[in-house]
């Protein structure tokens, strides 16, 4: 990743450690409210939401031994903005054996914003099968949704400006854990 | 991202290898309950096609319709073509309704470089004359990228009509770029004197089969066309079969992991011995299946964005 630029403010919201905590939680939370996880099936959303799922299934296995099946969508195809942009790469769509009919999907991705994204997921979603329920779970919520679409899990509620973006930093695709908000003139 | 797809010269290696990932991952979506997507919903694209064509008009069509864009087939015969209306005029038309891409087959080589000059939209060339068929190089360098791994250093061996082969000389020059070594076998008539020169200087030629068959990774068969037969480029059919045909004994010389390619309609007897057509080396069908990926990803990269 590019270091920031020095004019740019800048102000880490979650450390390493506090990612992993939040992490944790998640992990907690699912397990919590799917009565152990059963049937289950967490799908990340490229590119920071893959690693994000891998974690949580390796935190489900180490709190309760429970092996949840990881699998990524892909939702570049659906997007609703493609023609306002060039020809974006696609990224993996890799569904865990067994597929996702009458299983309990769980979405993650690393920032909830305008919500997009998660509408986009659901399209995807159904046209790979009929899972019997989709939750969604975010590292961040940042607000400024323009979709009625809501989060299940939260790790953070992080009130933004417009003018503010946040970086989410992964060791498996950017080399540390972190969660950064940049730009604005409020910082 | 390119604009036309016209010629595989077209492609860089960058380029080449990110419609590759792409037919990929498209291909990984053909194997869904539902295989359309919503990519292209509001595009038309037309195929324009004034040379028979099954399978290449099929499989554009299929990769068009399952990115959800409207699909105006247009074929020569029965149209104002057989009126005589000029390439031009036609393209003016397709112009007017809004084509966002049009694919072109025609007898002319050059064809599409032309009508890119006079429609707004994207142009694909579904081969123009002996000249370019770029579409096929991108589905058989999926297919040997899938079956073999990889690309660089592969040794690929194009057998038969070289001369007049849009398939052959589009595989050259993309297969080039992606790292392969690329060896043209065939009669000396039917191989251009400087075509590896012209082509890529990296190509190397050969007139005997037999001796190149133990090195390859890839033998790709063209196709005999049968109309070229009457102009003496060889002896006889019989006599082409013996000395540049794929069979069993031949194909035995290859390595156990090598594969056998053609791009169809095969004459089964002639460049190609059933046996071998049908053999577990044959990738024949696959490269139909593939062919559908890979113009999944064409279309995709050329019309998926702001244009």
């Amino acid at each position: 990743m590019a270091s920031p630029r020095a004019d740019v403010p800048s102000k880490i919201i979650l450390s390493a450690s506090d990612l992993h905590r939040v992490v944790d939680r998640i992990a907690h939370q699912i397990l919590e409210k799917t009565s152990g996880a059963t049937g289950t099936v967490l799908l990340g959303i490229p590119t920071r939401g893959v690693p994000l799922a891998r974690r949580l299934a390796d935190r489900i296995h180490a709190f309760e031994g429970i092996d949840v099946p990881v699998g990524s969508l892909d939702i570049t195809l659906y997007r609703d903005d493609l023609r306002l942009h060039a020809t974006r790469a696609l990224g993996k769509t890799e569904l865990p054996g067994g597929g996702i009919d009458g299983r309990r999907v769980v979405l993650v991705d690393d920032v909830l914003y305008s919500g997009r994204t998660v509408r986009a997921a659901l399209d995807a979603l159904n046209d790979e099968g009929r899972p019997s329920s989709v939750q969604l779970a975010v590292l961040v919520d940042r607000g400024h949704r323009q979709l009625p679409i809501r989060a299940d899990y939260v790790g953070k509620n992080i009130p933004t400006a417009l003018s503010e973006s946040v970086r989410v930093s992964l060791t498996e695709t950017d080399g540390l854990d972190e969660v950064k908000l940049t730009g604005g003139d409020d910082l | 991202m390119i604009k036309h797809l016209r010629s595989a010269a077209d492609l860089d290696a960058a380029t080449a290898t990110l419609i590759l990932d792409t037919a990929g991952e498209m291909a990984a979506l053909a194997g869904r309950e539902v295989k359309k997507l919503p990519t292209l919903r509001g595009r038309t694209v037309v195929n324009l096609f004034y040379e028979d064509s099954t399978r290449t008009r099929i499989s554009f069509e299929a990769a068009a319709k399952r990115l959800s864009a409207d699909v105006i087939n247009f074929s020569a015969k029965g149209s104002s073509v057989s009126k005589g209306e000029s390439l031009k005029d036609t393209a003016l038309t397709l112009q007017a309704m809004g084509a966002d891409a049009v694919v072109i087959r025609h007898p002319a080589s050059g064809a599409p470089h032309r009508l890119a000059a006079w429609v707004d939209g994207s142009v694909v060339n579904a081969g123009d004359g002996t000249h370019e068929h770029p579409t096929q190089a991108l589905l058989d360098a999926y297919t040997m990228r899938s079956r073999l791994g990889r690309l660089e250093g592969l040794k690929v061996a194009i057998v038969g009509d070289v001369l007049h082969s849009r398939v052959a000389r589009s595989n050259v020059l993309l297969l080039t770029t992606l790292g392969a070594q690329v060896t043209l076998v065939g009669p000396p008539t039917l191989i251009p004197i400087d075509i590896a020169a012209a082509l890529s200087p990296a190509t190397k030629v050969s007139y005997d089969l037999d001796s190149v068959l133990p090195d390859m990774d890839v033998v790709m068969m063209l196709r005999v066309q049968t109309e070229r037969m009457q102009d003496s480029y060889f002896p006889s059919a019989r006599e082409y079969s013996r000395r540049y045909g794929l069979d069993l004994a031949r194909m035995r010389k290859l390595p156990g992991h090598a594969i056998v390619m053609h791009p169809g309609p095969m004459n089964r007897g002639m460049e190609i011995a059933p046996e071998v057509a049908d053999s577990s080396r044959s990738t024949i069908v696959e490269q139909v299946a593939n062919g559908v990926s890979a113009r999944m990803a064409v279309l995709y990269l050329l019309l998926g964005g702001k244009a």
